[in-house]
C-alpha cells in the first residue's frame, strides 16, 4: 500500500522556541482514512495546518518533511507548493458558521478555485458544483448556489463545505473535527456523509477527532497525539483489540462504548499522564541543541 | 420596501436637524457683536441713514419675525439677498459649491487611494519593519491638522520645489468659457487636458493638505480591521485552496473589513469638508469656504445662514450615503 501523505520527524515551534509538534511521522494511505485523535491542545489542528501551509503566523516548521504525493512540500518555492496543495488537497474545516465568506454567494465560493487554481472553464465549474451539490443532498442547488451564508443552516453549509472539499478531486482531504460545530443528529448525517463521499471518490481522509467512538466507525487506521507527540500509530482492528501504549489503553477505557455501556467515565490515570509527560521529556532532551 | 422607508425615516430626521440647525445660526450671528448695515456704509453715514437701510433688510424687527420671515422664503427657496454682494444668497452659494465639492472630492479620492494602499501594504507586511514605517507615517500625519500641512506643502511644493500653483481655482490665461461651474468635471467631459492639468496643478496642494490626514485615518482603521479578518476562519479555508496571500487580502479579507471602516469615514469625510474653510481660504480657492470666511467678515447675516444651512445639507446627505452604501455592501442587511 502507497501512503498519499507522509510525514516525517515534522517539528513545528512558537517562536519562543516552545515545541508544538515533536517529531510526527504519520502516513495517510491512498483511499483509505486515518484517525487523529488526542485531548483538545495535543496538535490536531497544527498537524493539519502544516500540510496544508496554513499555520499561524506565530507558529514555524523547524524540520522534517511533508510528502504528498511523492514529493517532499517542504523542498518547494512557496507559490509553487501553495498551488500543488490547492490542486491535490482541501479541507473541511470545523465551524461552518465561520467557514464560509459571508459577503459572497455560494456559487463563486464553491466553483472559484476551480476556475482560477485549476483553470477550469466557468461553464465546467458551474456543472461541478451542480453535481456535488446534489450528490451532498443539498436541496435545489441552483438556488443555494445564489444563496448567501447567513441564509442557510449549519448542516447546509457543512454539506457545502463538504461539496467545496470534494469539488477538485483532492487525493487528501483533511477533515478537522467537521461535527463537533454541529447538533448531535446533524452530527450522524454528516459523518455518515463524509464516509460515503471518501469512499466514492476514493479519497485519502485525515480525520482528525477527540471521539474514539467517531473513529472507531469510519476509519482504517490511526495515530494518537499527546502534547505534540505522536504516542501510536496503528490499524484499526489492532488498536481496538490491543492499544501497545498505555495512554492509547487509557483513552479506550476512556470511551464510554467501548469500556463501560452505562456511560461512566474512566478518566486517564495519574500514572499514565506521568508516562507520557516523562517521553515527552525526554524527547525534548534529545531535541535541544 | 424597508430601504425605502429608512430613507423616508432619515428625510424626515434630515428636516428637523436642518430646521435646529437653522434656529441656532439664526439666533448666534444675531447675538455675536457688529452691525452688518454700519458696516456697509461709509464712514460718515448718519443714524437715520443706517436706521433706513436696517429697516430696509428687516433687521429692526424682532429675531423671531426676522426669522419666521426667513423660514418663509427658504421654504420658497429664498435664501435672501446677501448685503455685501447685493445678490440672492442661493445664487452665490450655489455658484460656489462645486468648487468645494470637487476640491473635498479629490481629497477623498486621494485619502482612499493612500490610506488604501497603506493598509493593504501594511496588512501584507504586517507584524513586520514595513507595518512599522506605516503606523510611524500613520501617526505623524494624524498629528498635523489640515491647515498645518498646507503650510509645510506649500513650502514645499510652492517655495522650494515650486510645481504647483499655490492660488485660486485656475490660471486666468487658459481660454476656455465654462457652462457650469465642475470645472474640473467639465474639463474632464469636454476632454480638455490641458485644463484638466491646470486645475489639478492648482488643486493638488490644498486637495492634499485636506486628505493626508484621513488617509492616515483610513490606513491605520482599514489595516486594522483587515488584520482582524485575516485571522478568519473562511480566509484560512481561502488560503488552503492555493490563492496567493495578495488574493486572500483582495478578494477574501476586504470585502469584509471595508464594511466597518466605512462608517467612520463617513463622518471623517464631513469633517474634511469642514477643513475645507480654512484650507480654501489659505490657497485662496474660490470655493464655499472662503466665501464663507468673507461672509462671517462682513458681517453678511443672509450669506452666514445660506452657507451653513447649505453645509448641513451637504453633511446629512453624505451620512445618509454612506448609511445606503453599508447596507448595499452588506448582503447581511440587504435581505433582513
Ligand atoms: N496562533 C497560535 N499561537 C500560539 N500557539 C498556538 C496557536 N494556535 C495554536 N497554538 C498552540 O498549539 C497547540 C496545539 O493546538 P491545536 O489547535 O493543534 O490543538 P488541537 O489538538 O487541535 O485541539 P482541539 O481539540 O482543541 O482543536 C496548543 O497548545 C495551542 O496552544
Ligand atoms: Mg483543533
Amino acid at each position: 500500500m502507497s501512503s498519499f501523505l507522509s510525514i516525517r520527524n515534522l517539528n513545528v515551534k512558537l517562536a519562543q522556541g516552545t515545541p508544538i509538534l515533536r517529531s510526527v511521522s504519520l502516513d495517510v494511505n491512498a483511499a483509505q482514512v486515518h484517525g487523529l485523535v488526542g485531548e483538545s491542545g495535543a496538535g490536531k489542528s497544527m498537524i493539519g495546518k502544516a500540510v496544508l501551509g496554513i499555520l499561524p503566523k506565530a507558529l514555524h516548521i523547524t524540520g522534517g518533511e511533508i510528502w504528498l504525493d511523492g514529493t517532499d512540500l517542504l523542498t518547494l518555492p512557496p507559490s509553487e507548493r501553495r498551488k500543488r496543495i490547492g490542486a491535490q488537497a482541501a479541507l473541511i474545516p470545523q465551524d461552518p458558521l465561520t467557514a464560509l465568506n459571508p459577503s459572497k454567494r455560494i456559487g463563486p465560493q464553491i466553483t472559484r478555485r476551480l476556475v482560477d487554481i485549476l483553470g477550469w472553464s466557468k461553464a465546467d465549474a458551474l456543472d461541478r458544483a451542480l453535481e456535488l451539490l446534489d450528490e451532498v443532498h443539498i436541496p435545489d442547488p441552483l438556488r443555494v448556489m445564489r444563496n448567501y451564508p447567513h441564509e442557510l443552516s449549519g448542516g447546509m453549509r457543512q454539506r457545502i463545505l463538504i461539496a467545496s472539499a470534494f469539488a477538485a478531486e483532492p487525493k487528501l482531504i483533511i477533515a478537522d473535527e467537521p461535527t463537533t460545530a454541529l447538533d448531535a443528529t446533524v452530527q450522524k448525517q454528516i459523518l455518515r456523509l463524509i464516509a460515503q463521499m471518501q469512499k466514492r471518490h476514493g479519497t485519502a481522509l485525515l480525520f482528525v477527532t477527540h471521539d474514539l467512538g467517531v473513529v472507531s466507525k469510519v476509519c482504517d487506521s490511526l495515530s494518537v497525539l499527546y502534547a505534540g507527540k505522536l504516542v501510536e500509530q496503528a490499524q484499526m482492528r489492532r488498536f481496538f483489540m490491543s492499544p501497545i501504549h498505555p495512554y492509547s489503553a487509557a483513552l479506550l477505557a476512556a470511551t464510554p462504548t467501548y469500556a463501560d455501556p452505562t456511560g461512566s467515565l474512566t478518566p486517564v490515570p495519574q500514572s499514565v499522564i506521568d508516562t507520557v509527560e516523562q517521553e515527552v521529556a525526554q524527547h525534548d532532551m534529545r531535541h535541544q541543541s | 420596501m424597508p430601504l425605502l422607508r429608512t430613507v423616508l425615516l432619515r428625510l424626515i430626521g434630515t428636516a428637523i436637524t436642518l430646521f435646529g440647525v437653522a434656529v441656532i445660526v439664526f439666533v448666534v450671528i444675531r447675538v455675536v457683536p457688529g452691525n452688518p448695515i454700519a458696516m456697509m456704509l461709509p464712514p460718515g453715514a448718519t443714524e437715520a441713514d443706517i436706521a433706513r437701510l436696517e429697516a430696509l433688510y428687516g433687521f429692526d424687527k424682532s429675531i423671531f419675525e426676522q426669522f419666521v420671515i426667513w423660514l418663509t422664503g427658504v421654504v420658497q427657496g429664498d435664501f435672501g439677498t446677501s448685503i455685501s454682494a447685493r445678490q440672492p444668497v442661493s445664487h452665490l452659494v450655489l455658484n460656489r459649491l462645486p468648487a468645494t465639492l470637487e476640491l473635498s472630492m479629490l481629497a477623498l479620492t486621494i485619502a482612499v487611494l493612500a490610506g488604501g494602499s497603506m493598509a493593504l501594504l501594511g496588512t501584507l507586511y504586517r507584524d513586520s519593519k514595513t507595518e512599522g514605517l506605516i503606523d510611524v507615517t500613520a501617526g505623524m500625519a494624524l498629528s498635523i491638522p489640515d491647515f498645518l500641512w498646507g503650510l509645510v506643502l506649500i513650502l514645499i511644493f510652492g517655495v522650494l520645489w515650486p510645481v504647483f500653483h499655490i492660488s485660486g481655482r485656475i490660471s486666468p490665461s487658459l481660454n476656455i468659457d465654462f457652462t457650469t461651474n465642475f470645472y474640473l468635471i467639465e474639463a474632464l467631459v469636454r476632454l480638455r487636458f490641458d485644463v484638466v492639468g491646470d486645475l489639478i496643478a492648482h488643486m493638488f496642494m490644498p486637495a492634499l493638505a485636506l486628505g493626508i490626514p484621513l488617509a492616515a485615518i483610513i490606513s491605520q482603521l482599514l489595516k486594522q480591521s483587515l488584520k482582524e479578518t485575516m485571522h478568519l476562519d473562511y480566509v484560512t479555508l481561502a488560503r488552503s485552496k492555493g490563492y496567493s496571500e495578495r488574493n486572500v487580502i483582495l478578494r477574501e479579507a476586504l470585502p469584509n473589513a471595508i464594511l466597518p471602516t466605512l462608517t467612520l469615514v463617513g463622518v471623517q469625510f464631513t469633517f474634511l469638508i469642514g477643513g475645507t474653510v480654512i484650507i480654501e481660504r489659505l490657497f485662496s480657492y474660490e470655493g464655499l469656504g472662503n466665501m464663507a470666511i468673507d461672509a462671517v467678515i462682513n458681517r453678511d447675516l443672509p450669506l452666514i445662514q445660506g452657507i451653513v444651512i447649505l453645509f448641513a445639507l451637504l453633511f446629512t446627505l453624505i451620512n445618509l450615503a454612506v448609511d445606503m452604501l453599508y447596507t448595499v455592501l452588506n448582503p447581511r442587511l440587504r435581505h433582513a
